[in-house]
């Protein structure tokens, strides 16, 4: 463990180091310039803090039940974490629903800790060191137990090809004041906003790429982000209302977007500028 | 002359449109529209009032509907002209007749992205986050490729009363040129005010903009 500690800090340093090297190669505005960026980000990940804090947590009894999340069944089973992000969301009977990792972990938190609703969202995401939250580090803990295991959610269940088909909706649903949709700016190949390449998420390999690397340690914020944060936060640029956490639509979208990763090697949580 | 005009367009458009809703009903599977009636409802219940986002921005008005029921496949020709009918109608233009205002207020209108999130402050000025997806100024090099590139607008198109006709119409509402473009619609949305419209117009056609060198 205390290897562990000792290569995030590292790792952060590095970040901090590429940080400042950053606005110089963003003068420079070439993409090889960002390239290279990025490629040296991956030398060290500070996702590693958020992944030991979280599988301290997973271990230790927690809330007013003081149980741990050895009885948590993320689908595998309960308290089995190794690969299990790779197939979710997944329907769990228990709880009658299609459940994304983050929605999962409340549910455990709730159901087994004895958690009220509300005490389990209070830090949905993170804001630096003031306000550290427990289901990010959680999710980098249970997420980084899958890294490498080829993604494969069950699109022939029932209730997940519904909400895969649910989803394709969304991605595709204009709205606002801006007539944005996903699509808008993630429906082509090889497009950008300012200097910040987009994803294709309507093709295949773009998918792959975009969801398998999720969550990730954003250099920017200084935050481990969820995939529940990324879709968040989409939607805010979107100019839309915003997105309840674990919400039917959050993980709809969640469903089409894994789905279409499906057959990709999970890769996070990785690093992003 | 142009009322006349406009009126025989939207006629025939009433005529296509009629006609598309037979076609268009063997198209689409009911069971697809259920799909998307059911995707609509649980978006509704899924997103919370934010600030000055609403939850009215997620209804949909015709433009918005028929591109998302298209998205990722060919839009029949007929629904694009009457796309781009319905919105050419929304076109509304300076009662003073003056469509070109300062390019560097537009310029600097054309850098910002603020405005319309709930995390923006409504009391502020929006932008038109131009450059998110246009190259403009060759000093810009923070461009996005979402759009073409806008480099040379006036001196490629000629600085004709023309141009600037097109480019006021294209930002007030580009739907009404190309049907589900990726484009805002600035004008119709009041998203920009009429001065800021004139204001990124002069970016584009004013001769001495740096878009023109």
């Amino acid at each position: 463990m205390r290897t562990m500690m000792q290569r995030a800090l590292a790792a952060g340093c590095a970040a901090t180091a590429l940080a400042a090297v950053m606005s110089a190669a963003l003068a420079e505005s070439t993409s090889d310039e960002i390239a290279k960026y990025r490629e040296a980000l991956q030398d060290g990940n500070p996702a590693e803090l958020w992944e030991a804090r979280g599988e301290e947590m997973w271990k230790a009894p927690r809330g007013p039940n003081k149980v741990s999340f050895a009885s948590c069944d993320l689908g595998l089973g309960p308290g089995v974490v190794k690969g299990a992000y790779a197939e979710l969301p997944r329907y769990f009977p228990d709880a009658k629903r299609v459940m994304d990792l983050e929605t999962r972990l409340v549910y455990c938190m709730v159901s087994q800790q004895g958690y009220s609703e509300s005490d389990a969202l209070r830090n949905t995401f993170g804001n630096g060191s003031a306000h550290r939250s427990d289901l990010e580090a959680l999710a980098a803990y249970v997420t980084s137990q899958s890294r490498g295991v080829a993604m494969n959610v069950a699109l022939d269940e029932p209730h997940m090809h519904d909400m895969y088909r649910l989803g394709e909706k969304m991605f595709y649903y204009r709205g606002g004041t801006h007539d944005f949709a996903c699509a808008t700016c993630h429906g082509d190949d090889g497009k950008r906003i300012r200097l910040q390449d987009l994803p294709n998420l309507t093709k295949i390999e773009g998918a792959q790429k975009a969801y398998t690397t999720w969550p990730a340690y954003r250099v920017s914020q200084g935050e481990l982000r969820t995939f529940q944060w990324r879709l968040n936060d989409c939607f805010r640029q979107q100019r839309f209302p915003e997105l309840e956490f674990g919400s039917d639509a959050s993980i709809a979208l969640t469903a089409y977007l894994a789905g279409r990763a499906n057959g990709a090697a999970y890769d996070g949580p990785a690093i992003k500028r | 002359m142009r009322n006349i005009l406009v009126q025989r367009a939207l006629a025939a458009a009433a005529i296509v449109t009629a006609a598309l809703a037979v076609l268009h009903g063997c198209a689409s599977a009911p069971e697809d529209r259920g799909v998307s009636d059911r995707a609509a409802a649980m978006m509704k219940s899924s997103f919370k009032a934010r600030g000055q986002a609403t939850l009215d921005r997620l209804d949909q008005d015709e433009t918005q509907r028929l591109c998302s029921e298209y998205a990722g496949r060919p839009l029949p020709a007929p629904i694009a002209e009457r796309i781009r009918q319905a919105n050419l109608a929304t076109i509304r233009y300076p009662a003073d007749g003056k469509l070109v205002g300062d390019w560097k207020r537009g310029e600097t209108i054309a850098q910002s992205g603020q405005g319309f999130q709930y995390s923006d402050d409504p009391k502020k000025a929006a932008g038109a986050n131009c450059y998110a997806c246009h190259q403009l100024t060759p000093q810009e090099l923070s461009y996005g490729t979402i759009g073409p590139s806008l480099y040379r607008f006036g001196k490629l198109r000629g600085y004709s009363d023309e141009t600037r006709r097109y480019a006021w119409q294209k930002i007030y509402n580009a739907e009404a040129f190309a049907a589900c473009s990726n484009m805002p619609r600035f004008g119709q949305h009041h998203i920009l005010t009429e001065q800021q419209i004139r204001d990124v117009v002069a970016l584009l056609v004013d001769p001495a903009s740096p878009v023109n060198q």
